[in-house]
């Protein structure tokens, strides 16, 4: 069994993706809250704090500079903690996964379905944030509706990279780590908060070859500004290219801890 | 409906199950009995697709259970040895969503959740959550998730541990009612009662290996007689059950001697020995048990 085997897939996994729905439509209210609030918080924070005393960031306000890092963080922070905390809650305590094993189900449709779940957690958080923008008027119309599709992609790509973290910490306090050593420095270092050509060479390049928020924060504000960036072909390319690999790697490792 | 031959698991260096060989027939209860560690769970695994195999054969209605997991799973019912009901849904929810997970379609699907809640008596608790319910509760709506595909096995894990008395003749009667209506079912068990009472044939493991096989009362009978005279154990008992031809054992500060004819050796005993206090009691499947995984404690 290698790491990358192409996993066998069938429209069961669906099944688990109805899974998840059910149960989040049992507490949409509560779920709905976060979605809600953090953008809100970071924006009122960052966009009147900080923006009063910033006025221009790329050539643009700076409210308008990091609405779409706000929306693309929203994204990221949907799926990753869904495939993370929440994909390892039933994995480990609440035994779910076992549970449908035990049915024509295989392991790679449960993590499929899984994944395919958490991406459209991130459709739904950007469906929830892009209203609230809207009424500000920091991002442009009908360009920023784009996001919604391409928030699928990207929330695969974060599920994906959040699921292979899941099979291999020992245990649900080591998912912290992942927390504090891949989220938190993409969340500074993306060009989310200012730009990427204040920051030395080595950070700038480091940003975009390897930490995938920059690459959907430059979709996403693009999108936003309806301004095409010109490495916008090449981001996409890098989050296309990105969610392949994690997701058939994830599927492996989730596979290669379960089933012994 | 099950065929193993040579079937071995290794984690690594450990061996798990050591080359083992059995066959369940349609409509039996067939028990799995060992100490902990012995195999059983594995065992149970390797019958249900969800551990592969590293040797043998083994085939599930006539099907290899390392390429037709998906037909196998369909036809199977489990009952795991720890809880995996849902507890984000309630007890007609858990059933609801497993049911989606055989392709039943939800009307069909209904119907039969309504019959199943009735059989396992949940049906007042149909909309309760599942922290909510007792563990005899639990147990009883893990059978009714195990039958929602109307399987042609079932599996059952450790069906009773940690139930009261109560809850535990409960499941014993929805067993058997089961095997009545042409149920195969394969299960484990610590209960050695619970195996005498439920299972036509059984195997009792240790260390990865069948150790014997059998129908429960033949065993006891083989192995062990009919009866049991239990003696204290003091020097002049000993003495005198070695002149005798009588089988015996030792076992801390008593000695059981195994026989079918209890009056006789009672007869000896009072005549010949010096004894203390002796009993007569039923040989039972826990004999036989004892007497093949031996009386060191597992852990």
């Amino acid at each position: 069994m290698s790491y990358f085997d192409v996993p066998k897939l069938t429209g069961s996994l669906w099944k688990v993706w109805f899974r998840n729905k059910d149960v989040f439509m049992k507490t949409i209210i509560v779920n709905f809250i976060p979605s809600f609030a953090q953008p809100l918080l970071y924006l009122f924070a960052f966009g009147f704090g900080v923006g009063n005393s910033i006025n221009v960031m790329e050539g643009v306000s700076y409210i308008r500079f990091i609405a779409p890092a706000l929306i693309a963080f929203g994204i990221m922070d949907a799926s990753f903690f869904e495939c993370t905390f929440g994909s390892y809650v039933r994995m480990y305590y609440q035994k779910t996964f076992d549970a449908i094993i035990a049915t024509p189900l295989s392991i790679e449709e449960v993590i499929a379905g899984e994944l395919l779940w958490g991406a459209t957690k991130s459709v739904i958080n950007s469906i929830i944030m892009l209203p609230i923008f809207a009424i500000f008027g920091i991002i442009d119309f009908p360009s920023s509706l784009l996001i919604i599709p391409f928030s699928f992609l990207a929330g695969l790509l974060f599920a994906a990279i959040g699921m292979c973290f899941t099979a291999i910490v020992p245990s649900i306090d080591s998912l912290n780590y992942p927390t504090f050593l891949f989220i938190t420095p993409m969340f500074l270092f993306s060009g989310t908060f200012f730009s990427l050509s204040l920051m030395p060479d080595f950070i700038r390049y480091f940003a975009l070859a390897v930490l995938p928020l920059t690459h959907v924060v430059i979709i996403i504000r693009s999108l936003t500004l309806s301004q095409p960036n010109p490495l916008m072909l090449f981001s996409f390319a890098w989050i296309f290219l990105a969610t392949l690999l994690f997701f058939v790697l994830s599927i492996n490792l989730m596979k290669k801890k379960l089933i012994v | 409906m099950i065929e193993a031959d040579g079937l071995e698991k290794r984690y690594g260096e450990f061996i798990a199950v050591d080359n083992i060989s059995f066959v369940v027939n349609e409509g039996e209860v067939f028990g799995f009995l060992g100490p902990n560690g012995a195999g059983k769970t594995t065992a149970m695994k390797m019958i249900q697709c969800v551990s592969p195999k590293n040797k043998g054969k083994l085939e599930v209605f006539g099907m290899d259970v390392s390429t037709d997991q998906r037909k196998i799973k369909r036809l199977l019912g489990v009952v795991p040895q720890e809880s995996n009901l849902d507890p984000d849904f309630s007890v007609y929810q858990n059933l609801l969503v497993y049911s989606r997970y055989f392709d039943i379609p939800q009307k069909k699907a209904e119907n039969i959740i309504d019959e199943l809640l009735d059989f396992v008596m949940l049906k007042e608790k149909k909309d309760t959550l599942i922290t909510l319910l007792s563990g005899g509760m639990r147990r009883r709506l893990l059978l009714a998730r195990a039958l929602v595909n109307n399987p042609r096995l079932l599996v059952l894990d450790e069906p009773t541990v940690g139930l009261d008395p109560q809850a535990r003749h409960l499941i014993w009667e929805k067993i058997k009612k089961l095997q009545s209506l042409g149920n195969t079912i394969v299960l484990t068990t610590h209960y050695l009662e619970e195996a005498e009472r439920l299972c036509d044939r059984l195997v009792i493991m240790d260390n990865g290996k069948i150790l014997v096989e059998g129908k429960p009362s033949e065993l006891i009978r083989e192995y062990i007689g009919t009866e049991i005279v239990e003696a204290d154990n003091n020097p002049a008992v000993l003495d005198c059950l070695n002149k005798t031809s009588s089988k015996f054992e030792v076992v801390g500060d008593t000695i059981q001697v195994y026989t079918d004819d209890p009056q006789a050796v009672m007869n000896a005993l009072l005549k010949e020995c010096d004894f203390g206090k002796v009993i007569v009691r039923r040989a039972t499947l826990e004999d036989v048990f004892l007497k093949f995984t031996g009386r060191k404690l597992r852990d």
